[in-house]
């Protein structure tokens, strides 16, 4: 009797769980499905997910004949990676630094750490506007990278990683007579390997998917990143929802593939960070 | 002595390699934070001429004042309030359920969760367009309301549903990623908790409302703070869903497009880092009283 109520719970709890997976993927298989139909299908306004006459012109044209999009898409990637590369260094040398080496002065950058992470993004964006500006750096790739190269909330994050690092390993180095250099980069960070992989996922996607700093930065068109490109595409092409679609779907699986690979390290950067990239 | 000479020169080698570990992030966070912090402060007060070199000109109390008599302000406040007044809630209470459910003894639980996840990794321009494609006129959501009987909406072009489509999407992209946070305080509530108030007879029911809501009251207070601030930021999505003018009929303005209308389109630095800086105090007020609040609550 138990049992079996127990059992029609389950099933109950697994319909709900279907039907929000449901809703999840719908306006994506909707996406998905737009990119591959030709326009007269999308604007007979039907309902099907299958396309009725399956074409991949879509992605032929917005690549052969928007001859920005690749370059949009190469801007994105070079900024996305230079970012990330640079946070994963600086971030844990920071780290490490706040929990492990010992100098005055320590508490109070630390403080300004924990001050810092409290600051919105938006709240910055004009100052930083006016200081890219007065550095001539408006519609350039280190406008974008430079205010992007550390985070304090990774700062943080490398910081409490770092103080539970076992010790010994450290005192053992310097046994070896490696300096705090030297026991960094080649005993301390490749251990870090989890941390690293999780604030590879966050950064990235950041910086990838970031629309307002680059809005403000990037006016010409040849420098904008994806995210501004695709804004620039809906207003050209205001009705070919083919297109915009598939120059969606494009963007979007750079970010997937990295979710994909990093996906177990996810779970606990989300925990820590409350998703804040 | 000897002794002493050694330590300090180990400790002023250590001095050494801590400043340099710290130096790109201090540089770094000094010139693109610290100094933007101070910087809104200060020029809030002042008139900035952007066209051509930059000029500034004291304004003392000018830039709030005006603020009163803004109508495009109050506009955008009460848009963002109403936004923060359902979208944290609703949120909120779907990230519990749904953490919830994923944490019984069911299969295919991690399936599930990398579904869930999708628009999580999913960029806000890419997720606004798709939105934008099923609201349209003759798009799936009204085909969907239709088939079911329901009115349609023109969901883009009417001022009363525009900021509300806003809203379902930003729903549905974030509460999952609050949901991960639930699932991990809730696999962190011992279990000898549970099996105590087994042994005592407690319901299903007895036990959620006593043991498992008290335990999620600081995530919930976490929650609830960083919905806030979100969605008190919100802007790519209004920004792409109007083509960065805040309409139709001002119904997607919110209080960063403002801001960004202010210093880009009228040029007026000075008056939108006012703003700014109201939006600041705005977000501090809102994270105090609710850390005080919660504090209070778990002092009891």
């Amino acid at each position: 009797m138990i049992a079996k109520s127990a059992r029609s719970w389950v099933w109950l709890l697994y319909i709900a769980l279907a039907v929000y997976a449901f809703i999840t993927f719908i306006p994506f298989a909707w996406a998905l499905s737009a990119s591959f139909k030709s326009l007269p299908e999308i604007s007979s306004g039907g309902t099907n997910f299958i396309p009725k006459a399956f074409t991949l012109d879509n992605y032929k044209t917005i690549f052969l004949q928007e001859p920005l999009f690749g370059r949009w898409l190469i801007n994105s990637i070079i900024i996305a990676v230079t970012v990330t590369l640079f946070n994963l260094l600086f971030n844990s040398m920071a780290g490490y630094a706040l929990a492990r080496i010992t100098f005055p002065g320590k508490q109070f950058l630390f403080f300004l750490v924990l001050a810092v992470l409290v600051v919105p993004g938006q709240i910055t964006l004009l100052p930083k506007f006016l200081i890219l500006k007065s550095l001539g750096w408006l519609n350039s790739y280190q406008g974008l990278i430079a205010p992007a190269i550390v985070n304090a909330t990774f700062i943080f994050m490398m910081r409490q990683f770092f103080l539970n690092f076992p010790k010994e390993l450290e005192e053992a180095a310097a046994l070896d007579g490696l300096n705090r250099f030297e026991t960094f980069f080649q005993v301390v960070m490749p251990l870090a390997k989890p941390a690293l992989a999780a604030q590879t996922i966050f950064i990235f996607m950041g910086s990838w998917n970031e629309f307002l700093l680059p809005l403000v930065v990037m006016s010409n068109p040849e420098m904008f990143t994806l995210p501004l490109g695709l804004n620039a595409f809906k207003g050209q092409y205001v009705t070919y929802w083919n297109y915009i679609m598939a120059a969606s779907m494009i963007f979007t699986l750079p970010a997937l593939a990295i979710y994909a690979f990093f996906n177990r390290y996810f779970i606990q950067g989300v925990t820590f960070t409350g998703g804040k990239g | 002595m000897l002794n002493k000479t050694l330590w300090n020169k180990r400790s002023t080698r250590e001095t050494l390699s801590g400043y340099l570990f710290m130096t790109p992030a201090i540089v770094v966070l000094g010139i693109f934070l610290i100094i933007p912090v101070i910087f809104t402060i200060v020029l809030a007060f002042y008139r900035v001429q952007l066209l051509g070199e930059i000029s500034f000109r004291f304004a003392g109390f000018k830039n709030f004042v005006r603020m009163g008599s803004d109508e495009r302000v109050w506009i955008a406040l009460q848009n963002t309030v109403e936004y923060v007044a359902i979208v944290v809630p609703i949120q909120t209470i779907l990230a519990i359920v749904l953490a919830l459910i994923l944490n019984t003894q069911i299969k295919g639980k991690s399936w599930f969760r990398v579904a869930f996840f999708l628009p999580t990794v999913t960029s806000s321009a890419v997720l606004t367009l798709i939105f934008m494609w099923i609201y349209n006129t003759n798009g799936l959501l009204n085909s969907f309301l239709s088939f079911l009987r329901l009115p349609t909406y023109n969901w883009l072009g009417d001022p009363d549903v525009a900021l509300k489509g806003i809203m379902l999407m930003n729903i549905w992209a974030t509460a999952p990623l609050f949901m991960v946070i639930y699932l991990a305080a809730l696999q962190d509530i011992p279990e000898s908790l549970y099996e105590a108030a087994s042994i005592d007879g407690a319901t299903p029911w007895e036990k959620f409302w006593c043991i498992t809501l008290p335990f999620l009251k600081p995530v919930t207070f976490f929650v609830i703070v960083m919905g806030i601030i979100g969605t008190f930021q919100l802007f790519d999505q209004s920004y792409i869903f109007s083509g960065g003018s805040g309409g139709p009929n001002n119904a997607t303005l919110t209080i960063v497009l403002l801001i960004y209308q202010y210093a880009f389109k009228n040029l007026d630095m000075g008056y939108a880092l006012a703003l700014t800086l109201m939006l600041a105090l705005v977000i501090m007020t809102v994270t105090l009283i609710q850390r005080s609040l919660f504090k209070e609550e778990s002092f009891d």
